[in-house]
């Protein structure tokens, strides 16, 4: 009850907030961007509240706690992606005065065809980052509530919609700097309180770190629902090698057993027909899981000194309730050196920790700096300057927030363990508050949920307004209608709001087996390959082309896109990778796919030079020059 | 509120314009993401080779979670106040130097 009151204030704060807010957003450049007179912190908080989203505020905990040390790759990721935005694209990119990237594209280049190709990735990149966004509201209320999956995401959905038709990027700018302040109190202040009853950060490290051969245990007996095959890969529980007793408290039905442990060249399969075999297991079964020696040619593999064992995996068709005792070693932990080391079971797992590692570092950075709805807050800074100095405190604010993301990983790993066995770990933020005793616990579980809904409402609407904005000024304005008065393009942008906003629940209502951090990385993947490029050539050489930079853009965004799907097939077990080296390349495809952008751009551009606008070096100046020199000027001035 | 101020087009007076005013703006940045860079793309090789020491203790933490999950944030607000500041200042001299007719 406690954590519904929390939900409920944080989304009518949000309603009326977004009604104060627009009383003063009149003219059109209101509505796209606030008019451009944000003031440098109001900027920064609502470019941070925007960009940290469910996957941030969820999902960067339950990776950590789930994969240790790799996974803070994730947050570093995000966070140096900003580094990247400051450094090479904030700066021209404001001094060139345009609304939106399309704006961008065309004003870059002088083509109107680019501008339709730039607006089909702004949706497209938008809409893969929107699901993930839903599908979190979804899943968050039915934990928090018990509700149906689908009212989390229609109250998401419709609360937002009605702020972004509302009011415009105006109308939501002060809201969402409201909920970056939400989402800093919410990720930080219960984890002070969590740490003063069950101990801090260093100490939980330290304890991890002394008992290295070990791992996490149950810390009280309890039931574990498991997923079945429709929500493959979370139907998996992999036990420790110790002795165990399992109780099937329902009937279910077991696809696969095998060793926990993935074997090495060499060894022998293992028969473990005498413990558990796949089929149908009755109600009320209990099974006693013993350890299993590791052969090769018949004679146990030893590593230190000690015999190799594994214990038994086992791939749910059918979901699953399962009773485990206090004191187990938690099925699916990583051991604890594993985990607090690098190179783990996030980054090793196909052979290439190094270049996984890499790969997954370009793709956050290059895709933080290409995604469409945080560029197009750029355009609210008054000038270059404060588009410089607005980013910084962005990185102060998200770095602050960042850094408390691996605490919950930390100590929720030796506190909530039982979140391992069913997969959650993504609930880490929710669930362990719970865990405090008494009322407080409630009260803490209020806090980050309401957190939780900061994120999924601020990120939506910052997609929302990103997209719409695409649609009434880019479409609208420019391809159908380019006649059309500034009131037109206001109401074209509410109109585009509503229809977006609904295809975003709608869309949203199918995703609920995909998960989180996947369709975030799609996002990523595709906009670090595409925009990232784009912008960076479109910035910084005059030699581009408009045939360049489009084709470089699609050759990266679909190899990016399709390398993903390769790789979600093959996890599905619908195609077959052998090569783990290419697996790896397919999962994380932004080593190959952003410099294969930069090269298509480059030598594209090389043979088409001769379409290079004749009045580029205008153009770079205008990107270029300090506003002083009187260069830089509004692309669309005239339009209000 | 457009401050595009009348001028003679000359192509080739632009044409120069942007060269310096690009050759310094590229320095500055490349010379911040190059430091950036380093730390990044090192981590992860000195966690590879050596192990030890980047599982070395300090306050409870080992060494490369202190830098990976608590300096690394510090460090980036760092490079990117001194990126702020030599970029204005490096604007206001580009300004300077232009409008007294300096040629570099």
């Amino acid at each position: 009850m406690i954590p519904l009151l929390f939900v409920i204030l944080v989304t009518v704060a949000t309603v009326l907030l977004g009604i104060i807010a627009t009383k003063r957003a009149q003219s059109a450049s209101d509505f796209f961007v606030a008019g451009r007179q944000v003031s440098v912190f109001m900027n920064a908080s609502a470019i941070s509240g925007e960009y940290l989203s469910a996957a941030s505020f969820m999902g960067v905990a339950g990776l950590v706690m789930r994969f240790g040390y790799d996974a803070m790759w994730y947050p570093v990721g995000y966070a140096a992606g900003y580094l990247f935005l400051l450094l090479f694209i904030a700066g021209p990119l404001r001094r060139f005065g345009a609304y939106t990237i399309p704006d961008f594209a065309e004003g870059r280049f002088d083509s109107p065809l680019f501008r339709k190709i730039a607006v089909s990735f702004v949706m497209f990149i938008g809409f893969f980052y929107t699901m993930p966004q839903m599908k979190a509201a979804g899943v968050t209320m039915g934990s928090i509530m018990q509700w149906p999956y689908w009212v989390g995401i229609v109250v998401v959905g419709a609360v937002i919609t009605f702020n972004v038709a509302l009011g415009g990027m105006k109308g939501i700018t002060f809201v969402q700097a409201f909920q970056y302040w939400v989402k800093a109190f919410a990720i930080a202040v219960p984890v002070f309180v969590i740490m003063s009853v069950y101990g801090s950060y260093t100490s939980t490290l330290s304890k991890t770190a002394a008992n290295a051969s070990g791992f996490p245990v149950l810390v009280t007996d309890g039931t574990y629902k498991i997923n079945g095959k429709a929500k493959a890969p979370t139907n998996v529980v992999a036990f420790q090698a110790v002795e165990a007793d399992v109780t099937f408290k329902s009937s279910t039905v077991i696809g696969k057993v095998s060793p926990s442990r993935k074997p090495e060249a060499g060894e022998d399969a293992l028969v473990l027909d005498a413990i558990i075999k796949a089929g149908a297991i009755a109600s009320g079964t209990t099974i006693h899981l013993v350890p299993v020696v590791v052969t090769r040619d018949g004679v146990p593999v030893e590593k230190d000194g000690k015999t190799v064992l594994t214990g038994v995996k086992l791939e749910f068709d059918e979901p699953a309730e399962l009773a485990l005792a206090k004191g187990l070693p938690v099925p699916n932990a990583q051991k604890n050196s594993k985990w607090l080391a690098p190179f783990g079971t996030l980054t090793s797992k196909h052979g290439y920790p190094l270049l996984y590692t890499y790969s997954l570092i370009i793709a956050l950075i290059c895709g933080t700096a290409g995604l469409p709805h945080i560029l197009v807050r750029f355009y609210t800074n008054p000038d270059g300057r404060s588009a410089k100095k607005t980013t910084f405190w962005v990185m102060v604010l998200i770095g602050v927030f960042y850094f408390f993301t691996p605490i919950w990983g930390a100590v929720g790993r030796e506190f909530i363990p039982g979140l391992y066995v069913p997969n959650k770990t993504d609930y880490v933020v929710i669930n362990l508050p719970g865990q405090v005793p008494g009322i407080w616990g409630d009260v803490l579980k209020g806090v980050t949920s309401a957190g939780a809904f900061a994120a999924f409402m601020s990120t939506f609407s910052g997609l929302l307004v990103s997209m719409s904005g695409a649609w009434a000024h880019d479409i609208y304005g420019r391809i159908l209608q380019p006649e059309s008065s500034p009131t037109q393009r206001i109401s074209a942008f509410k109109v585009a709001a509503i229809v977006i906003g609904v295809i975003s629940m709608v869309l949203g209502l199918f995703i609920e087996t995909f998960d989180i951090a996947m369709l975030v990385g799609w996002a990523f993947a595709i906009a670090a390959a595409s925009y990232f490029p784009l912008l960076l050539l479109g910035a910084w050489w005059r030699g581009l082309t408009a045939t360049g930079a489009a084709s470089g853009m699609l050759v990266g965004g679909l190899s990016s896109l399709t390398a993903i799907i390769v790789f979600m097939l093959s996890d599905r077990k619908v195609v077959t990778i052998a090569d783990p080296l290419v697996k790896s390349l397919c999962e994380q495809p932004a080593i190959w796919t952003v410099p294969l952008s930069l090269l298509v751009m480059y030598v594209v551009s090389l043979v088409t030079r001769a379409s290079i606008p004749k009045d580029v070096d205008e153009k770079m100046l205008r990107l270029h020059a300090p506003e002083g020199l009187g260069y830089s000027k509004d692309y669309i001035s005239s339009d209000h | 509120m457009s401050n595009h101020v009348d001028q003679v087009l000359n192509p080739e007076r632009d044409r120069a314009l942007l060269g310096r005013v690009m050759r310094r703006q590229v320095r500055l940045s490349l010379g911040v993401a190059s430091v950036f860079l380093g730390i990044v793309l090192l981590l992860p090789v000195f966690n590879l080779y050596y192990p030890e020491l980047a599982a070395q203790k300090i306050g409870g933490f080992t060494l490369t979670w202190l830098i990976l999950g608590v300096l690394f944030y510090p460090i980036t607000w760092g490079l990117s106040a001194i990126f702020i500041r030599k970029s204005n200042a490096l604007e206001d001299a580009i300004e300077r130097d232009e409008k007294s007719g300096v040629a570099h």
